[in-house]
C-alpha cells in the first residue's frame, strides 16, 4: 500500500535534512559566502557610515539572493546522479508533495541560516533596530520564495552542460520582484515609512510560488529524467 | 478545409516558404513608407526637436518585444501540452527575433535618452523591465542551446517560457512600483503632448512594417529549424532548397 502524501512529505524531508546534517560543510559554505559577499561592499564602496546605511538593504538582499542561488545546484544533483530522483518521480505519491518536501529541506538548510545571520550583517551597516526586525521578517518570507523559484531553474538544468552558470541566467531575472520588495521593505523601515505594503506583496509572491512552482518543478524533473 | 493539415512540419514547410517572401516584401515596403513619413513628412517636435523621430523605430520594437514573448510562451505551452513538434519549433523560431526586438528597443531608447535626458541610461521603469525581458529571452535561448536532444530542449524551454510569462507582469509592475518609490527619472515617456495625426500615421505604418518583418523572419527561421530537425525524413530530401 502506498503511504499518504503527508507521510511521504515527512519521509523525504527527514531524509534530506539527515543528508544535509551529514554534510554540514555545505551549509556553512553558503553561509560564509553570504557573509563574505556582504563584507566586500564596504571595501569596494568605502567606509562612510551614511553611504553604507543607505545601500545596506540592497547589499544584504542581493547577497542573500546570490547565496540562495549558489546552493541550488545541490538540491537535485545528488539524487539525480544516484538514481534516487527517478524513484521519487516513479513513486505513487503526488510528485508535487515530494518536490515541496525537497524544497522545504533546501530552505531549512540554505535559506534559514541566511535569515539568522542577516541581522548581524545589517548591524555592520549600522541599520536601525526596526529595520533589522523588518530585514529578518522580509528574509523569512522572501527566501522560501527564492527556494521555490530557484528549484524550477535547478530542475531544468539537471544534467545540462554548464549547469551552474546557466541556472543563474535562468533564475536571477525571475528573482527580481522578490529582491525589489524584500530590499524595499527594509529601506522603507529604515526611512520610517512603514514596510507593511512591501511585506504583504512579498507574502503574496510566496503564496503564488507555492501554488505554481511545485507543478513547474515536477514537470521540469520529468523532462530532465527522460 | 482541414487546418490541422498545416500542423505537420512537412506540410507547413512549403507554405512557410511561400508566405515568407510576401511578408518580408510587405515589411520592406511599409518600412520605406513609414520611414519617409517619420523623417520627412512628420513635423519637428517643438519640445524635443528631431530626436523624437526615434520613436518610429522604438515604439514598434518595444511593442513586438513584449508581444513575441507572449506568443512564444503560447506556442511553447501548446507544444508541451499536445506534444506537437511544429509548435515547439515555432517557439524556438520566435525567440531570436524577440530578443532582437528587445535589444532594438533598448538601444533606440538609449539613443533617445541621450539628447532628452542627457544620459545614455536611466533606471526608468520601462527601460528596466525591458532589460529584464532581454535577460528572460537570453535565459530561454541559452537553455534551448544547452540541451542537445531537441525534443528535451523543446520541453525544458517550454516550462521556462511558461514560468517566464507568469512572471512578466509581476516583474513589470514591481519594477514600476520600485521606480515610483525611488523617483529616479522625472521625465517620462508617457507624457506625450497631443501627437500630430501624421506622426500617429507614421507610427502605425511602422508598426505594420515591424509585424510583417517579424512574421517573415520567423517563418524563414522556422523553415531552417524544420529542415534541420527533419533532415532524415523522406520528404526533406525531395523538397529541395
Amino acid at each position: 500500500m502506498a503511504a499518504g502524501a503527508a507521510a511521504a512529505f515527512g519521509a523525504v524531508l527527514a531524509r534530506d535534512l539527515l543528508i544535509a546534517y551529514r554534510r554540514r560543510a555545505d551549509v556553512l559554505t553558503t553561509l560564509f559566502f553570504f557573509v563574505i559577499v556582504v563584507s566586500l561592499f564596504p571595501l569596494g564602496v568605502g567606509p562612510e557610515p551614511d553611504t553604507l546605511r543607505e545601500i545596506a538593504p540592497g547589499v544584504v538582499w542581493v547577497s542573500a539572493l546570490l547565496a540562495a542561488m549558489l546552493s541550488l545546484a545541490r538540491m537535485f544533483s545528488g539524487d539525480f546522479a544516484d538514481g534516487t530522483l527517478e524513484q521519487l518521480v516513479l513513486a505513487p505519491q503526488p510528485l508535487t508533495w515530494l518536490v515541496l518536501a525537497k524544497v522545504a529541506a533546501h530552505w531549512l538548510t540554505a535559506g534559514l541560516p541566511l535569515v539568522v545571520i542577516g541581522p548581524l550583517l545589517g548591524l555592520q551597516f549600522d541599520l536601525p533596530a526596526e529595520a533589522l526586525v523588518v530585514l529578518v521578517v522580509s528574509l523569512l518570507i522572501g527566501t522560501p520564495a527564492l527556494s521555490m523559484i530557484g528549484a524550477v531553474g535547478a530542475a531544468l538544468t539537471l544534467g545540462v552542460r554548464g549547469g551552474g552558470a546557466l541556472t543563474a541566467l535562468l533564475v536571477l531575472p525571475l528573482y527580481v520582484p522578490v529582491l525589489i520588495f524584500g530590499a524595499g521593505a527594509v529601506a522603507a523601515a529604515a526611512e520610517g515609512t512603514g514596510a507593511g505594503g512591501h511585506l504583504s506583496l512579498l507574502g503574496a509572491m510566496l503564496m503564488l510560488s507555492l501554488v505554481f512552482a511545485p507543478w513547474a518543478i515536477g514537470a521540469a524533473l520529468k523532462i530532465s529524467l527522460e | 478545409m482541414n487546418w490541422f493539415k498545416y500542423s505537420s512540419p512537412a506540410a507547413f514547410y512549403p507554405l512557410a516558404g511561400k508566405m515568407a517572401p510576401w511578408f518580408l516584401a510587405a515589411g520592406a515596403a511599409l518600412g520605406a513608407i513609414g520611414l519617409y513619413i517619420g523623417f520627412f513628412a512628420a513635423p519637428t517636435d517643438f519640445q524635443q526637436g528631431d530626436s523624437y523621430r526615434i520613436i518610429f523605430i522604438h515604439v514598434p520594437a518595444a511593442w513586438m518585444s513584449m508581444l513575441i514573448y507572449v506568443v512564444m510562451a503560447f506556442w511553447a505551452g501548446i507544444g508541451l501540452a499536445f506534444n506537437t513538434r511544429l509548435s515547439s519549433m515555432m517557439a524556438h523560431a520566435l525567440a531570436p527575433t524577440g530578443a532582437l526586438m528587445t535589444f532594438l528597443a533598448l538601444w533606440t531608447g538609449s539613443l533617445w535618452g541621450k539628447p532628452t535626458w542627457g544620459t545614455w541610461w536611466v533606471w526608468d521603469a520601462r527601460l528596466t523591465s525591458e532589460l529584464i525581458l532581454l535577460f528572460l529571452y537570453i535565459g530561454y535561448l541559452s537553455l534551448a542551446a544547452a540541451i542537445d536532444d531537441p525534443r528535451k530542449a523543446d520541453k525544458a524551454s517550454a516550462v521556462l517560457a511558461l514560468v517566464g510569462v507568469i512572471n512578466v507582469p509581476i516583474i513589470y509592475y514591481s519594477v514600476q512600483w520600485w521606480n515610483t518609490l525611488h523617483q529616479g527619472a522625472s521625465v517620462s515617456i508617457t507624457r506625450s503632448p497631443s501627437m500630430a495625426a501624421i506622426m500617429l500615421w507614421g507610427m502605425l505604418v511602422m508598426v505594420f512594417a515591424f509585424w510583417s518583418y517579424c512574421i517573415g523572419a520567423v517563418l524563414l527561421r522556422l523553415r531552417h529549424i524544420i529542415r534541420e530537425r527533419e533532415r532524415h525524413a523522406a520528404w526533406a530530401g525531395a523538397a529541395g532548397g
